[in-house]
């Protein structure tokens, strides 16, 4: 691994200008739960064919953006700006699925729309799982699971496809596999792709774009600039930067508990 | 055959018909207990049909609505956790049921026959709602099941897929208190879960697919019927808790088979 130095560090928040128009706009986007802030400010774009990556600690908000750029919940101020006629695969996390509930994973892809079993053979194919087509749902490994719900996602030729930590549960060489193929869907298939992830490690190999949620954006860019941010350092922790060859900056600011902004003078080192 | 016979099994039949496949929504969805409080909310709604002089079929459905609608509602605070609160509704509304019955003093009620069913009087009035409420349940799955199941499956997905989960939701709920309406003659408000339960759980074994999951579910429904209602007459018992004996035989023996036929 090599050690990349940098110019300068990156003022949080920045965002990617794209010549083309993006297919997913977010404009400062607030949210809150009984005054309690989940988002605050947040700023993100989309475009077809690059790999946008959301990492950020547990309870960061990373999830609630995903939610709030699905519609499942209406930002308390700010706005989601997707192109006209955009059509979203979504991969939800940790789904389960009741052991009385007899289904195939046939059924399963067909669940969000009709198709031929063909259809349903070839984009299993795709996501490199076709021997799952007649097993139960419930009889397959975690990494199949995975390729299941991919391929649902999948079989609504979606323009922009949103991933929440889509390599959870899979064994660690089916993680490196699975982000293989998605990397790879988006050149084939031109997609942009919005994933949540924890997996620092893969995600700064694959990823065009990272922004560091926590409640805030933190920083964002490219990985290799994301990687060595204070922010990002401050973030997740100087060993965990380490593991990725990146070295050690100055901080220029931490969260207290509630997540706010805490200029780094003001307090004694935590 | 005698004529009231003929009405309790023809009346059985259709509350098990409907009760199979929206009993297997109720598993897969793990909603029992919502089940069975909605049920409980029963006897208040025939309350309320005997104050406003309406069909105590009409009060049951109106009561188990309003139950589900408060119980949606509560849900929105996060205090207390939704077991909790199936418990305080359940037991309150019964309570409620009972105590506003004690007020009616000029009508004399058969209570027990509201608790534990009452299939050997069922009436042919009793068979058109019967029926028709059984009907109307199925048909409006079958429309939903698609929705539905995609909704039962993972709410979020469903809803990003274009269903509109709430709407879907609430017509369920609405499904459950049509079908806890014409099932209380039956069975009773008592053991109305039973009836939507026993049968589904019982056909899990042999199901492959969620539809077949459902017919069988019905199927089983109405074997338990027929038997509930034979070993009554035979033995003399009562015939709402005779053929809930009858599903749960039926779960035991399934249980018994051999394993082959299991996914």
């Amino acid at each position: 691994m090599t050690v990349k130095p940098l110019s300068a560090p990156l003022s949080a928040p920045t965002l990617a200008t794209s010549p083309v128009q993006p297919l997913l706009t977010v404009e400062n986007v607030n949210f809150a739960i009984r005054g309690h802030p989940i988002l605050q400010a947040v700023n993100l774009q989309v475009s077809a064919g690059e790999i946008v990556a959301l990492i950020g600690p547990n309870g960061a908000g990373k999830s609630t953006l995903v939610r709030v750029v699905l519609g499942l919940i209406r930002p308390d101020s700010g706005h989601i700006r997707l192109k006209p006629g955009l059509r979203i695969g979504y991969m939800p996390q940790r789904l389960s699925i009741d052991d009385t509930l007899p289904l195939t994973v046939q059924r399963f892809i067909t669940l969000g729309a009709p198709a031929s079993r063909e259809r349903v053979r070839a984009v299993l194919a795709e996501v490199g799982a076709p021997q799952v087509l007649d097993s139960p749902v419930q009889a397959i490994s975690g990494g199949e699971f995975q390729r299941m719900l991919l391929a649902r996602a999948l079989l609504r030729e979606p323009d922009l496809l949103v991933l929440d930590e889509p390599i959870q549960g899979v064994d660690l060489t089916g993680q490196y596999e699975l982000y293989d193929l998605i990397n790879n869907l988006r050149h084939q298939r031109g997609c942009g792709i919005l994933m949540v992830s924890h997996e620092l490690h893969l995600v700064m190999a694959t990823t065009d774009h990272v922004l560091c949620l926590n409640r805030h954006v933190c920083c964002s860019g490219h990985p290799d600039h994301v990687a060595s941010h204070p922010a990002y350092l401050e973030l997740f922790g100087f060993d965990g930067a380490r593991r990725l060859a990146i070295y050690h900056h100055h901080h220029n600011h931490r969260h207290d508990l509630h997540g706010a902004v805490v200029v780094a003078e003001e307090e004694e080192h935590g | 055959m005698d004529d009231f016979l003929i009405r309790a099994l023809s009346g059985g039949l259709g509350v098990a018909l409907a009760a199979g496949p929206l009993g297997a929504f109720i598993v897969w969805r793990r909603m029992a207990y919502f089940g069975d409080t909605l049920a409980h909310s029963g006897l208040l709604g025939v309350a309320l049909g005997i104050v406003l002089q309406v069909n105590p079929q009409l009060g049951v459905a109106a009561a188990c609505l309003l139950i589900a609608i408060i119980l949606v509602l509560l849900q929105r605070q996060r205090a207390l956790a939704v077991d909790t609160l199936l418990g305080i509704l359940a037991h309150t509304s019964l309570s409620l049921g009972l105590v506003t019955l004690a007020f009616l003093e000029t009508v004399r009620i058969d209570l027990t026959g509201y608790l534990f069913g009452d299939i050997l009087a069922i009436s042919p009035d009793d068979l058109y709602w019967i029926w028709g409420g059984a009907g109307l349940a199925l048909a409006a799955l079958g429309w939903l099941w698609r929705p539905l199941l995609a909704a039962t499956v993972h709410e979020e997905l469903a809803q990003v897929e274009g269903v509109p989960v709430f709407a879907v939701r609430l017509a369920f709920m609405l499904l459950i208190a049509i079908v806890i309406a014409v099932a209380m003659k039956v069975v009773g408000i008592l053991l109305i879960t039973s009836l939507l339960i026993i049968p589904a759980a019982t056909a899990r074994r042999f199901a492959r697919s969620p539809e077949s999951m459902a017919l069988l579910a019905g199927g089983l429904g109405c074997i338990a019927v027929g038997a509930g209602l034979w070993a009554s007459l035979r033995w003399d018992t009562p015939a709402g808790p005779s053929v809930v004996v009858a599903a749960t035989t039926l779960f035991a023996l399934g249980h018994a088979l051999p394993n082959r036929l299991q996914r």
